[in-house]
């Protein structure tokens, strides 16, 4: 339907899909160390579209187009870097551009190349913000600006964090060209924990916009399925990720009503659930248990799993049986709270008000929020001290009106009440 | 911080192999511990059953063990971090199988060997 579609809607939809597997290619042929000039001709090969599309019309296949025009832009460049040499600085030297001038747009290429820069983001010589913000920017295509919205910094900070982290790759000299077994599997760890939180950066995004958030949980699991494509990187835990992944998302549509308020679990409409995305995501969890493998990711999934099914008697059971494995493999807050949820489910609010009150997480927010939620029906004061005391520790607007909705209901029961 | 070993007594080898009840109250009691993140190491458990269990004693003496001798025997231990030993008591006491089964646990602060 492409002659429906005017060249300003297809532009950014095709720039978005290719632009970041073009870098790929051409930083796999030039070095990570030259991946600015990479993006330039990228941009360039983009703006040309822009201008010619617009006059002539978009032409019979745009990619090929556009990794066309990419190819003859890389062809200049080495004419003009030689003709620099020869003619201007007169000293014939090897130069680090003697590399071979021919490479293929290939979809062979372009898979081992997204593979590849993957890796090269995923660098542990950056920290894990770094990190994500790296792979969104390079990997997945985003502005600066839409970086800084979404995990809610400045724009100067983003710009900062990554200037700094691309000074470190480039430092690195990471090789792009021959990616080996060993390398693949020592760093494999840390790409899966940085798809990971780019996935949940999207995931429990503290932006409003449902449009980022969307984009972020998709390129994250268009990046997963990279890695499943290549049998170094197909591994359980790359599978169960990706199963993850697919759980979670199924949910997106049915998670916040069209304010962008968030619609707890019990409360959400379960036709709105992605039915193709669950069986998806059955389809990788069978697919990770191949083998005696039980990861975190393993274990996430298993959980995220028993959430899309709604009927079985014993599910709250099962969920908690993984939080207890879970808690044990990693100790997070978060984790901590979200057993004892299950728990409530399973052994009933008073004795899981016990087991909460353990914790004594009390500077964390959604500690109260879990207090709140457990003494609801049965202790109105308290209920009400806690969502106070959550209140007080959220930065999130959204968060804040809905807790104060719950207190005055709260408020209302009891005046009822006596 | 300081770490505790907790160290499991049984009175009856019957009592050894759990229900599957309280295999579940047992591991909702480490996770417990785990979601406090006071738990350092969810231990083993040491069988007692005959060819899985011997004592060594001087000139070459090896008896079946230790169920023949001693009323009591180890089925196991975790390791825990806790302020005070009494913080470490608190966590003991508040398993829910010794109570039905009998048995004890020792709670015993950990003096690292470097």
């Amino acid at each position: 339907m492409i002659e429906t579609r005017s060249h300003k809607e297809l532009l950014p939809h095709l720039f978005r899909q290719e632009y970041t597997k073009m870098t790929a290619v051409l930083c796999r042929h030039f070095g990570l160390k030259y991946i600015e000039i990479a993006e330039d001709i990228a941009s360039e090969t983009f703006l040309k579209a822009f201008e010619n599309w617009a006059i002539n019309g978009i032409p019979e296949n745009p990619t090929a187009w556009l990794y066309t025009v990419a190819k003859n832009k890389v062809k200049d460049y080495f004419k003009h870097i030689s003709v620099f040499e020869t003619k201007i600085k007169e000293t014939i030297k090897p130069t680090e551009f003697e590399i071979e001038q021919d490479f293929e747009f290939s979809d062979q290429n372009i898979s081992d190349s997204q593979l590849a820069m993957i890796f090269s983001v995923c660098n542990p010589i950056n920290s894990t913000e770094s990190q994500i913000c790296l792979a969104l920017q390079i990997l997945c295509g985003f502005t600066v600006e839409e970086i800084a919205n979404a995990l809610l910094t400045k724009t100067e900070t983003i710009k900062k964090r990554l200037q700094r982290a691309r000074t470190n790759l480039r430092n690195n000299n990471f090789q792009l060209k021959t990616l080996s077994e060993t390398e693949i599997k020592s760093r494999l760890g840390t790409v899966l924990k940085t798809l990971y939180l780019l996935f949940n950066e999207g995931y429990f995004s503290k932006t409003n916009n449902q449009q980022i958030r969307k984009d972020f949980c998709l390129e994250a699991i268009r990046l997963t399925l990279v890695l499943t494509e290549n049998s170094l990187t197909d591994t359980p835990q790359t599978n169960a990720l990706l199963a993850l992944m697919c759980f979670q998302s199924s949910r997106l549509e049915a998670r916040t009503n069209d304010k962008g308020e968030s619609i707890l679990f019990d409360e959400q409409d379960r036709s709105l659930w992605d039915r193709t995305l669950i069986e998806k995501g059955n389809y990788y969890l069978v697919k990770a248990c191949n083998g005696n493998e039980v990861s975190k990711y393993h274990l996430e999934a298993g959980i995220a799993y028993w959430h899309t099914t709604s009927t079985d008697q014993n599910k709250w059971k099962h969920i908690l049986q993984l939080y207890n494995q879970l808690i044990f493999i990693e100790y997070s807050p978060i984790i901590a709270l979200n057993r004892i949820f299950a728990f409530a489910k399973v052994y009933g609010y008073d004795k899981a008000i016990t087991e909460a009150e353990k914790l004594k997480l009390t500077n964390c927010n959604y500690y109260h929020e879990l207090l709140g939620y457990l003494y609801a029906d049965t202790d109105f004061d308290k209920a009400i001290y806690h969502y106070e005391q959550a209140i007080g520790l959220t930065k999130s607007k959204m968060e804040k009106q809905t807790l104060t909705k719950e207190i005055e209901r709260l408020r209302e029961k009891k005046h009822l009440l006596t | 911080m300081k770490e505790f070993a907790l160290i499991f007594r049984l009175k009856d080898i019957a009592d050894f192999k759990p229900s599957p009840e309280q295999m579940h109250e047992r591991m909702n009691w480490l996770a417990s511990i785990a979601a406090q993140n006071k738990l350092v190491d969810k231990g083993n458990t040491l069988l007692p059953t005959p060819g899985s269990a011997k004592i060594v004693k001087p000139n070459n003496v090896v008896t079946d063990g230790p169920y023949t001798e001693i009323k009591e025997f180890i089925s196991g231990y975790i390791v825990i971090k806790a302020d005070t030993i009494d913080e470490a008591v608190e966590i003991a006491k508040s398993n829910p199988i010794f109570d039905q089964v009998g048995g004890n646990i020792e709670v015993r602060e950990v003096l690292k060997r470097d």
